[in-house]
């Protein structure tokens, strides 16, 4: 085969985004199937929990990165998912898919009403805004006539459907919700990676660029903010959707502030804008803290220390991160990846050429 | 040309991962015995609040039943076996619960989970407990919850639920305050209105005059503090956390307003609230004597006082903090522990020398523990609830003054009796007999 014939499959493969990602989302499912048949049931809690970790912070990061809107309260989001898949399961039969659903239509609903105020606010405005809606939603569930229905401070228990027969009786359930959430991430992932490609995504690009000169080059500013805010809480509410499943649970003390500056933390940690990235960040954030806790047990301190240490790593790791990559993980791999075809594939290629 | 390599650098990423799990998960279902459990050691598992809101004085409990459990193992341990406490960090906050319980159970593979902390953290992983069977023991909260043994028949209670000590409570306050006008300060959950069930079963309801709830999280009481102090309350009933106790206290004093105060043993312990009031004095620029204001308090104890070193347990205890855990006070949340700690054993001992899951069950339906308890527990076939009352205790000088003999109750329309048993001695080397 010649040089020549080989490059328009190439040609093809780079042009057609909607192919590409396909293929890209197939192999995703394939090796979601491998991971999970291997690993022993807590790992694939923790696979579960860093892809419904690393949805939110996808959603989190075309936001930040993309359109340059900054949110401090996507947890919030990620609350109102899981509660409306809680009360979705509690109070209708309704399948799994519409349940979940539900919670991006909600989470995607209120994301827009907040990205209203969001297109007026700018910069520090905008965080303390979204700042205060983490606070203060979880605290509705308190709120004396919701308590019946929200479960106040105890929150509500949320009982899923086990693994279907057809598995087999023994099928682990944390394998099934591994599937379910990974089958989530790949679609997530699939979704946006066509939205950042697609003229929407273009304008978010201009958005943050430059609001004035995008406004006079024909981008509607605000609508394209409220829509990008809308698109990335519609992703926490699902991702919120998934992490009651899991966790099987809709409290308020799950979603506390923590949790929106650590959905924040895995965005900047893996890049800014990149979904990748915010895989690699979820990942991070999932399963540093589970280390770091069983290594200062493992050490035998004293108390005071030992609760400590978990955080004190989790600032080393932060630390040596930003300093190594600053532009995140990605961009870490970004540059490797050149480095290894400027090293292997160019010298390959002109081989290929001088040889032709 | 620049083809993008990341994403094919995420799948052999992937792919090496799902290489190195498979190697590693081959080699563990060897043997078919009890998890938790081979010929010299015994793991069990516990969550509890190390850090956050919730962390002062629960934060003991750990340290605290791992030092009752060094000391046994330190005398030769249970039929021969060593008892090793994993307790992790959940800061109270319930996602972490699971993921943590889970850890203990599917990753750790311990035997039993033992003294978890806290009602919204504990209610969301009693099904995953029950279902995986694993023993779940000792629940460290007075929920009414744990008490559903067709329902969750591996979760059992420990310290007397709140709607019995409300019933003591309601019932003292009956007696000894007879006409008085009567306030509550409660927490708003399960906690707090448990407490109040109790409580409405004995005062009578005309001499309620207020209700004042507050939210655990928000320092802030004037506002139910100032309505209870109009309502001309003779009487408050605190169903609080030691913090509120003391924040309680400290915003009356400011309204120049100085009711009896009864309170819950949960938010009574003199040594924790003493200390809470003078941190918060100093935080607001003042400096009051903790002990002082505490004065004249009455709340049901269960466990003898700290200071009684007579008391055998009391001795046992003390000894071990001594050597094991001299840094820590020793305050009622290191008697709690250990005493919950003591039980475990116990109940450990009469599974009998190849301890199963089901056998540790089993010993605790059999009923008969015994312990540091003043009141007998409700353990039996149809109840997983821990202890059965507690006795009336007055606050002078900064401890804990027993009246009258110990009472016990149910959670439900049953009397409050006194129990008239003298409280059996501790074992002269700690170690409980099978």
């Amino acid at each position: 085969m010649t040089a020549l014939a080989a490059a328009a499959p190439v040609r093809f493969w780079q042009r057609s985004t909607l192919v590409r990602h396909l293929t890209l989302s197939v192999l995703g499912l394939i090796v979601l199937y491998f991971v999970t048949t291997s690993l022993d049931s807590f790992a694939n809690l923790q696979f579960a929990q860093i892809c419904y970790t690393a949805i939110a912070t996808a959603g989190l990061t075309v936001l930040s990165g993309l359109s340059g809107q900054i949110s401090l309260g996507h947890g919030a989001f990620v609350a109102v998912g899981a509660y409306t898949t809680a009360l979705l399961l509690e109070h209708l039969d309704w399948p799994l898919v519409l349940v979940l659903l539900g919670s991006v239509v909600v989470g995607g609903a209120l994301g827009s009403l907040v990205g209203v105020a969001a297109a007026r606010l700018r910069g520090p405005y905008l965080a303390g805004a979204t700042l205060a809606l983490a606070v203060g939603l979880p605290s509705l569930a308190d709120y004396h006539g919701l308590r019946d229905l929200l479960g106040g401070a105890n929150g509500l228990i949320v009982t899923s459907d086990p693994p279907p027969l057809s598995l087999g009786e023994t099928f682990p359930l944390e394998r099934w919700q591994a599937w379910i959430c990974g089958l989530c991430l790949v679609v997530t992932l699939f979704l946006l990676a066509n939205l950042t490609r697609s003229r929407i995504g273009r304008d978010m690009r201009l958005v943050r660029e430059d609001e004035q000169a995008a406004a006079l080059s024909g981008v509607h500013v605000a609508r394209t903010q409220i829509v990008t805010f809308g698109i990335s809480a519609a992703f926490a509410g699902l991702a919120g959707g998934l992490f009651a499943i899991v966790n099987s649970l809709a409290a308020p003390g799950a979603f506390t502030l923590s949790l929106s500056l650590s959905l924040l933390t895995a965005a900047v940690l893996g890049g800014l804008g990149s979904l990748a990235g915010a895989v690699y960040g979820a990942v991070i954030v999932t399963l540093l803290p589970n280390w770091t806790a069983d290594l200062a047990q493992q050490a035998d301190l004293p108390r005071a220390i030992y609760a400590n240490i978990p955080l004190v790593l989790y600032g080393l790791v932060l630390i040596v991160v930003i300093i190594a990559f600053p532009g995140g993980i990605q961009s870490g791999v970004r540059k490797l990846g050149a480095l290894l075809q400027a090293r292997f594939v160019r010298p390959l290629q002109t081989r290929q050429e001088t040889r032709r | 040309m620049t083809v993008r390599r990341p994403v094919s650098v995420a799948v052999a990423l992937a792919a090496v991962v799902a290489l190195t799990a498979t190697a590693c998960a081959s080699g563990d279902d060897a043997a078919e015995s009890t998890p938790g459990i081979t010929a010299d050691t015994v793991t069990i598992g516990s969550t509890i609040p190390l850090t956050g809101t919730a962390a002062p004085g629960y934060s003991e409990q750990g340290p605290a039943a791992k030092a009752f459990f060094d000391y046994i193992n330190a005398n030769g341990g249970i039929n021969g076996r060593k008892i090793t406490l994993k307790y992790l960090d959940d800061a109270y906050n319930p996602a972490q619960t699971v993921t943590l319980t889970k850890q203990l159970v599917l990753q750790d593979k311990v035997f039993a989970i033992v003294g978890s902390l806290g009602t919204p953290t504990h209610t969301k992983v009693v099904d995953f407990l029950n279902s995986s069977r694993v023993p779940d023991l000792f629940v460290a909260s007075g929920c009414t919850c744990w008490d559903q043994p067709q329902k969750n028949p591996y979760t059992f209670g420990w310290q007397p639920d709140y709607t019995v000590e409300g019933k003591i409570l309601g019932d003292y306050v009956k007696k000894n305050l007879a006409g008085k006008k009567v306030a509550y300060f409660y927490q708003d959950d399960d906690f707090g209105r448990d407490g109040m069930k109790g409580l409405d079963k004995y005062i009578d309801q005309s001499l309620v005059v207020s209700r004042q709830p507050y939210q655990p999280g928000n320092t802030d009481v004037a506002a139910q503090v100032s309505a209870i102090a109009a309502s001309k309350a003779d009487v408050v009933v605190l169903e609080a956390i030691p913090a509120y106790t003391a924040l309680f206290k400290l915003t009356s004093l400011k309204l120049g307003y100085s009711p009896t105060l009864v309170a819950s043993s949960v938010g009574a312990d003199p040594i924790t609230v003493s200390g809470l009031l003078e941190n918060f004095a100093k935080q607001a620029g003042s400096s009051v004597k903790g002990q002082d204001l505490i004065e004249g308090l009455v709340t049901s104890a269960y466990l003898p006082p700290l200071d009684d070193t007579s008391n055998s347990w009391t001795a046992l205890f003390k000894k071990i903090h001594d050597q094991y855990i001299p840094n820590v006070p020793f305050d009622g949340n290191v008697y709690y522990a250990m005493a919950y700690a003591y039980t475990f054993t116990q109940a450990l001992a009469r599974a009998g020398q190849n301890p199963t899951r089901q056998g540790v069950v089993d010993a605790l339906k059999k009923g008969g523990l015994t312990g540091p308890g003043l009141v007998p527990f409700r353990y039996g076939a149809d109840s997983h609830a821990g202890y059965t009352g507690g006795q009336i205790a007055t606050i002078k000088d900064g401890k804990q003054v027993a009246s009258g003999t110990p009472l016990t109750t149910d959670d439900g329309d049953g009397p409050v009796t006194p129990y008239t048993q003298p409280q059996p001695p501790a074992p002269a080397n700690g170690i409980p007999a099978a």
